[in-house]
């Protein structure tokens, strides 16, 4: 082996600007192939990072997965039934303390109720629709980023005034209202009653921020006209990633459609599969042209090589042997460019992590770059495959090389 | 028992000088064609039989199947029929890595040109045949390849390149490297045809010496007649067929 690596090296060595041309095809394909596995990983990661730090981890609502039979469909069983009359429920949750109670019993993280009410937000001429979600403000800073999503004013300040509500920037934007601002909200069940702005917060949704506004439990529940009423419980987990498990025991037990984050983001995170599927196909595709270089140059010396070859082979030296020292070169190619490649590419990921992005309601921030071993490792695993795939063929047409051919050629 | 160790052991030291009871190389009814549009024989029915410490010249004119003949006999080329024995063994039905070893350890190769590798030195050269072989060490090796080297008149030569060697120096450093694995047989293809008449002595001594002090065959094709009057042994070809196969009295 050492006399293949030997010439193999002899070879390569004595083409150095060949080499290093098919060198360098090699290593750019793994520098991007590097730096764009980082790039997308890395956003990928701080996406999902921001959705499961932002949503809670599991949510409870007041619907069923499946609509409840009507009475007249269990008790008869009838082709058809027409004209029924469907049976109107209290709406929220049933016992919603004894449920959260436990609920907390077994869940290994936190527990917060919400009461949702749609409403018309009204301030001077301008009347804007909205949904008004009544929070327990100390709970729901254990389940959700709403305390740090605060631009003006604290979660805590809903208890400092009676009829207090917190609006979205935008929706403040929107009806022109500020903080200290006495708005109207006037709900579907017909309440209409004075709240006063102690707050405005900005999610990374500009939906949410157009169209939300906290207040406390208690005044959500008066203007939905129910004493009690709870039709939400958000639960964030200390391990994120067990949701699904978590919320599927919880609709087991409770009958509620409980929704992990997973779930909720679903289309998000299939997107994410397809953008993994072309960032892939196109990093293959640039180490695939990179080991065009390669079969180039090996193609090249073995056609030189061709009385050499002759010469080994009337020495003795086998076909294997023969195909093996250019599948050698090839591969000390594709080394040396996935070595020079790491450099490149971790050069690169080092150099996009310095952009900064400002925008008006975020500190300073950069492309988030993921440094992971893992993309080195297939880079260079790919990188080395498609070389020696790429010296493989011209390789295997060298040894095939009839020596007589060649020596009468020379003569 | 592999032909390569077939002929080993028909070189043991105790067997050396007694009579010759397996030929070292033996062609039986050899006949190569190549195909084609127009298929052309090289050798038509070939019987020859090679003995140790022989110093044989084939001679003929230019396409008379000499080279083809020689390409036979050392296993680079398969004939179309008939068969080839070295040290008893016959090749034609060996396998591809066979027939390699055999060429390993049993022929040594010297041709009209040099043939040496361009990108190594004197010393790498001679000892590649060795290193491919495996069967010594590295300190085993340069020894070897240094006193082989030495032997031949070279040994200010051994880390220079073959371009910065003359013609005559390349030739005895691919003899040095015919030898490297000490095989019982050397066959060269015009071993002083492009070389100057004082070179041509000089190569002519070298391969005498290896029959006659060393006890090696030599095979050697050549248009030199008078190179070939000074063998042992001269078998002419004319249209690829043995006409005459002469003993040279010394």
């Amino acid at each position: 082996m050492t006399l293949i690596f030997d010439m193999a090296l002899t070879h390569v060595r004595a083409r150095a600007r060949q080499t290093l041309v098919a060198v360098a095809g090699v290593a750019t394909g793994v520098g991007f192939s590097i730096m764009m596995a980082a790039l997308l990983q890395g956003s990928q990661e701080d996406f999902i990072n921001r959705l499961v730090n932002t949503m809670p981890h599991v949510t409870v609502s007041d619907e069923q997965r499946k609509p409840a039979p009507q009475p007249g469909e269990t008790f008869y069983a009838s082709a058809q039934i027409r004209g029924l009359k469907p049976q109107v429920k209290r709406r929220g949750i049933k016992n919603p303390l004894a449920t959260m109670a436990a609920l907390e019993a077994w869940v290994p993280g936190n527990v917060a109720p919400s009461v949702k009410v749609q409403a018309i937000l009204r301030y001077g001429s301008r009347d804007v629709a909205a949904s008004i979600i009544g929070i327990e403000p100390k709970r729901e800073a254990k389940v959700s980023d709403l305390p740090n999503q605060m631009r003006q004013g604290k979660l805590s300040s809903l208890y400092s005034a009676t009829n207090a509500i917190i609006l979205g920037d935008r929706l403040a934007e929107k009806i022109g209202a500020r903080v200290g601002s006495n708005i109207t909200v006037q709900t579907s069940e017909g309440v209409r009653l004075n709240a006063q702005v102690v707050g405005l917060f900005h999610s990374g949704v500009r939906s949410v921020n157009e169209t939300t506004a906290h207040t406390l439990v208690k005044l959500g529940q008066i203007l939905a006209r129910q004493t009690g009423l709870v039709n939400e419980i958000k639960l964030r987990l200390e391990d994120a990633l067990a949701a699904p498990f978590t919320a599927a025991r919880i609709e087991r037990d409770t009958g509620y459609k409980s929704v992990a984050w997973q779930e909720a983001s679903e289309d998000l995170l299939n997107a994410f599969v397809i953008r993994n599927t072309i960032m892939y196909t196109v990093v293959g595709a640039i180490l695939l042209v990179a080991s065009f270089g390669t079969y180039n140059i090996i193609s090249t010396i073995t056609h030189e090589k061709a009385r050499d070859i002759a010469i080994l082979k009337s020495l003795g030296f086998t076909e294997r042997r023969v195909r093996a020292i250019f599948v050698v070169e090839a591969g000390l190619i594709g080394l040396a460019g996935a070595l020079l490649g790491f450099a490149l590419g971790y050069g690169l990921c080092l150099a996009l992590g310095m952009i900064e992005f400002k925008n008006p309601f975020t500190d300073v921030t950069r492309l988030p770059i993921t440094y992971s071993p893992l993309h080195y490792l297939m880079a260079a695993s790919v990188a080395i495959v498609s070389s020696l795939a790429a010296g493989y063929l011209p390789a295997r047409k060298a040894a095939r090389l009839h020596p007589v051919d060649i020596i009468r050629g020379a003569t | 028992m592999s032909a390569a160790d077939a002929a080993r052991a028909s070189l043991a030291p105790d067997q050396r000088g007694t009579v010759d009871a397996v030929p070292l190389i033996e062609a039986r009814r050899m006949t190569r064609i190549l195909p084609g549009i127009v298929p052309t024989t090289l050798v038509h029915d070939i019987n020859l039989v090679v003995g140790r410490r022989e110093f044989l010249a084939i001679t003929g004119p230019s396409g008379s199947g000499k080279s083809s003949l020689l390409y036979l006999l050392g296993l680079l080329d398969l004939p179309t029929s008939g068969e080839v024995l070295i040290g008893g063994q016959a090749t034609t039905r060996m396998p591809e890595e066979e027939r390699a070893r055999t060429r390993l350890e049993t022929l040594g190769f010297v041709f009209q040109f040099h043939f040496l590798l361009p990108e190594f030195t004197v010393i790498d050269n001679v000892m590649l045949p060795m290193r491919a072989l495996g069967r010594l060490s590295s300190q085993e090796m340069i020894a070897r390849a240094e006193a082989l080297l030495t032997a031949l008149g070279l040994e200010d030569h051994l880390r220079k390149r073959p371009d910065q060697l003359s013609g005559g120096q390349r030739q005895r450093v691919a003899v040095a490297r015919s030898l490297a694995n000490d095989p019982p047989v050397i066959l060269a293809d015009e071993p002083t045809g492009s070389l100057d008449s004082k070179s041509r002595e000089q190569v002519f001594a070298i391969l005498r010496d290896l029959v006659h002090a060393q006890g090696k065959t030599v095979v050697a094709v050549t248009h030199d007649v008078a190179l070939a009057t000074r063998t042992d042994r001269r078998v002419e070809l004319i249209d690829g067929t043995i006409v005459a196969d002469n003993r040279i009295q010394p």
